[in-house]
Parts: structure tokens; C-alpha cells; sequence
């Protein structure tokens, strides 16, 4: 039996217009044979928990480089879970500080990265957290 | 366990599961499309194909906007959209990035939207995209809009799939030599040049017509009734948008063109032929794999690499030792 394909979401919430590290990471996941629906820019939290709810994904992965990840994090994670999909792993990327990373996870984040992190790091991360849950 | 009942009476989760698992072909996922199927044969399939870049799914965006707020006293339809894009044949990865287009139909219910891998299949959708829209169409989708990979000339499996076929044209593709070789232009209802701000729409709708005009009479057989649809040439823009309403009036004269005639029922049995046909193949050949391991696959193999068989023997080969098993 193949490894289950894998599906992750990559969705950037908010107002910020930078998506490059999003397509990177869009790109890598690809690379290591993952099926990923990207959503474009201002998606707002209503947006990408109905993308995500449709495109039942294994995985979501949010960018966000604008300061408001407080704001809009929490709103997905409550949306998801409204939807039915407290299951689904989320991970963010982006301009986060240190402190906000603690509740960012204690509200069910996954993991945060920051800039500079490897690709390599991220595609590892997602697989082993979609794949555990798999089986 | 995915809850059929629940897909029936409209949960969108469930049903976004349920697609997963028929998309992996497994086995439960096979178990609810037999509980589904009698509940399918009602939606209108409507393929929107065209080269990369020509603006399908801008275009699919507005469709089915018009489908949510027709013209007049006309009912809204509940629409599902099936997006396919291209697999990576070396490492299966996708990017799936139609929903970028697709932004306007965030909190209506009567939208569902789904991308799909071609996960490997050559003909412009997935193996599974035929499951797939019998899913959406028991869940009581009323239109079924599936925009295919970014199609050359001969991805035309949508054709078969489809009761409804657009190609989707941009200005600037291609001469009138490219209009008469055979293919994806063959295969339209109706031809859509998008983007007609740009220069050298009028021409590209020129060019398309004229080929159109051409080949008039040559599609099939005359129907009994005697009635034949022309294909029209039909000129949009879908950012501003423009003739999109037009585009869904053509889509349901052609829809009530299959009904009339009979053709709809003609080429649903047409698409059940061709399923159950590739459903047969490929369990014959699973079948015929699982006794494989009592021949001499290997031997057959190196004959094959050593040049000392042709191919074509070596399945004569195959065969032969396959019955003398079985």
C-alpha cells in the first residue's frame, strides 16, 4: 500500500500582499509529493475554514506577516473546529514574535516558523504529523 | 465511517470526505458511491476545457455566480465546481491553484468547490473524476462545472464525461491551421474566446468561426429528430465581467437541445459504456496480476530487456502461462 497522498491547504489570511514565502513553502511541498491547494491572498479566517472543510485536508499551513496573527489564528482554529475538523494540523509561517508562539500552540498551532527556517524542516514536520495521524 | 445519509441530506463535511475516499479509490469509498449511485443521473455536466492561461477558471468563477443569481425569474441552481490540475509525473506532488480565481462564493452554501490531482491520467481529468461528480450529483448538485487541466490538443476525456463541453479560447493562440486539426476544437458545445478586451479577439473569434463553419454538418450522425446543434463562438471577459450571462443562456438552450433530442440520455449510456468498460479493464488486469506470481515474470522480463522478445510476444507469452495456471 502507498503512503496516503497527502493534501495541505497554504492560505494567506489577512491584508499583507507578500506571499513569496507562502508560494516557497507551496512549492517545497509539492516537491516532496504533496497535493496542495493554494488559495491566494486576503483569505479571510471564514475563507480558508470553508477552503479547508472542502478540500477535506490533511494539513493547513497559514502565512502571515502583517501583526495580526492574534487576531486572525484563533478565528480559524475556532472556525475549523466549528466545521468539525479539530483533527486537521495547522502550522504558520511568517513574521511572528517569540512571545505570541505559546499561544499560538496552547490554541492548537502546530508549529510556528520563522523566517529562515528550512524547507526541508517544514516538509518533515507536515509529513510527520499527517502520517501519524493516518494510520 | 462516512455517513451516506448525512451526504444525502446535504452535510458538507461528510461529503468532502467521502470525495477523498473516492478519489483514493478505497474501499469504503467504492461501498457509498453502490449506496449513492442510485441517486445520480439528475445533474448537468458542464466541462470547461481550454489551453493553459485562457482563463478557465475566471471564467468558471463567473458561471457559476450567473448559476447563483440567474437572470429574470429563472431559480438559483446549487452548483459544485471540480477543478482538475496536473500531477507531477516524477514526484506526484500538485499544486492546486484554481481556488485563487474562485474567491467569490466564500459563505454560500450553494457552492462547493473542490480541486483534484490528475494524479498520473493523461486526458485533461483524474481517473477519478467521473466518481467524484456522481458524488457531487447525489448530494444534489444541480450543475456540475468541471474545468479540466490546462488542455492541448487531445486531452478530451471531458468530452465523454461531460453532457455540456466548453473550450475556452484566449486571443493571440494559435492561426487557422491550428483551428482545423482535429482535437479539443472538435470536442466543444460552445466555444468561449475569453479576455476579448485584449487585441486580436475579433480575430481569434473570426478564425473559430470560420473553422466552425467549415466542418458544419461533418459532427456525427443526424439525430433522428433532425435537429443538429451548431456550436457557437461566443466572445467574454471574466474579470469585468462581460457575457457571462450570455455563456450560462447558451449552456441551458444546449442542455434543453440534449433533452429534446434524446441525446442526454444517448450520452449518458455512452459515459456508463465507457466506465464500466475501463472499471472491467482494470479489474481483469488486478485479477490477472494476483495469479502472476505462478509465471515466470522475470524470465518474461529479461527476454523483453535481452531484445530475444518483442513485446507483443511477450504478452502472447504471458498469457499462454497465465491459462495453463488458471
Amino acid at each position: 500500500m502507498p503512503e496516503p497522498k497527502i493534501r495541505i491547504l497554504i492560505a494567506k489570511p489577512g491584508l499583507d500582499g507578500h506571499d513569496r514565502g507562502a508560494k516557497v513553502v507551496a512549492r517545497a511541498l509539492r516537491d516532496a509529493g504533496m497535493e496542495v491547494i493554494y488559495t491566494g491572498l486576503r483569505q479571510t479566517p471564514e475563507m480558508v475554514a470553508e477552503a479547508a472543510l472542502q478540500e477535506d485536508v490533511d494539513a493547513v499551513g497559514l502565512s502571515i506577516l502583517s501583526g495580526a496573527h492574534m487576531g486572525l489564528v484563533p478565528k480559524i482554529m475556532e472556525l475549523l473546529k466549528q466545521n468539525g475538523m479539530d483533527g486537521v494540523h495547522v502550522f504558520l509561517g511568517g513574521i511572528i514574535p517569540d512571545e505570541d508562539v505559546p499561544a499560538l500552540t496552547a490554541c492548537g498551532v502546530d508549529a510556528v516558523y520563522g523566517p529562515g527556517t528550512s524547507t526541508e524542516k517544514i516538509v518533515a514536520d507536515v509529513r510527520a504529523a499527517c502520517l501519524a495521524g493516518a494510520n | 465511517m462516512v455517513s451516506v445519509k448525512a451526504v444525502l441530506e446535504g452535510d458538507r463535511r461528510e461529503l468532502a470526505r467521502l470525495l477523498t475516499l473516492v478519489e483514493n479509490d478505497e474501499p469504503k469509498g467504492r461501498a457509498a458511491l453502490n449506496e449513492l449511485y442510485p441517486h445520480t443521473g439528475k445533474a448537468h455536466l458542464v466541462g470547461i476545457t481550454g489551453a493553459p492561461g485562457t482563463g478557465k477558471s475566471s471564467f468558471t468563477n463567473q458561471l457559476a455566480r450567473v448559476y447563483r443569481n440567474p437572470a429574470g425569474e429563472t431559480a438559483p441552481q446549487r452548483v459544485a465546481i471540480v477543478a482538475v490540475d496536473p500531477s507531477s509525473p516524477f514526484t506526484g506532488g500538485a499544486l492546486l491553484g484554481d481556488r485563487v480565481r474562485m474567491k467569490d462564493h466564500s459563505g454560500d452554501p450553494g457552492v462547493f468547490i473542490r480541486s483534484m490531482a490528475s494524479r498520473g491520467a493523461v486526458g485533461g481529468i483524474a481517473r477519478a473524476t467521473t466518481a467524484v461528480t456522481q458524488v457531487l450529483d447525489a448530494a444534489g448538485y444541480e450543475a456540475i462545472l468541471v474545468e479540466t487541466v490546462g488542455a492541448g490538443q487531445s486531452e478530451v476525456e471531458i468530452a465523454r464525461l461531460a453532457h455540456t463541453t466548453i473550450v475556452v479560447e484566449a486571443p493571440g493562440m494559435g492561426d487557422d491551421i491550428q483551428a482545423i486539426k482535429a482535437g479539443i476544437l472538435e470536442i466543444a458545445d460552445i466555444l468561449v474566446v475569453n479576455k476579448a478586451d485584449l487585441p486580436g479577439a475579433e480575430k481569434t473569434e473570426q478564425v473559430l468561426r470560420t473553422s466552425l463553419h467549415m466542418g458544419a454538418g461533418t459532427r456525427g450522425p443526424a439525430l433522428p429528430s433532425g435537429e443538429v446543434w451548431t456550436p457557437t463562438v461566443l466572445k467574454v471577459q471574466s474579470l469585468n465581467p462581460v457575457g457571462i450571462n450570455e455563456a450560462y443562456d447558451l449552456i441551458q438552450d444546449h442542455r434543453g437541445y440534449l433533452q429534446r433530442t434524446g441525446e442526454w440520455q444517448r450520452r449518458d449510456r455512452e459515459r456508463l459504456d465507457s466506465e464500466l468498460e475501463d472499471l472491467l479493464k482494470a479489474e481483469l488486469f488486478r485479477r490477472w496480476v494476483d495469479v502472476k506470481s505462478e509465471i515466470n515474470w522475470q524470465a518474461a522480463l529479461d527476454a523483453l530487456y535481452a531484445r530475444e522478445r518483442s513485446p507483443y510476444q511477450t504478452v502472447e507469452i504471458l498469457l499462454k502461462q497465465s491459462s495453463d495456471h488458471s
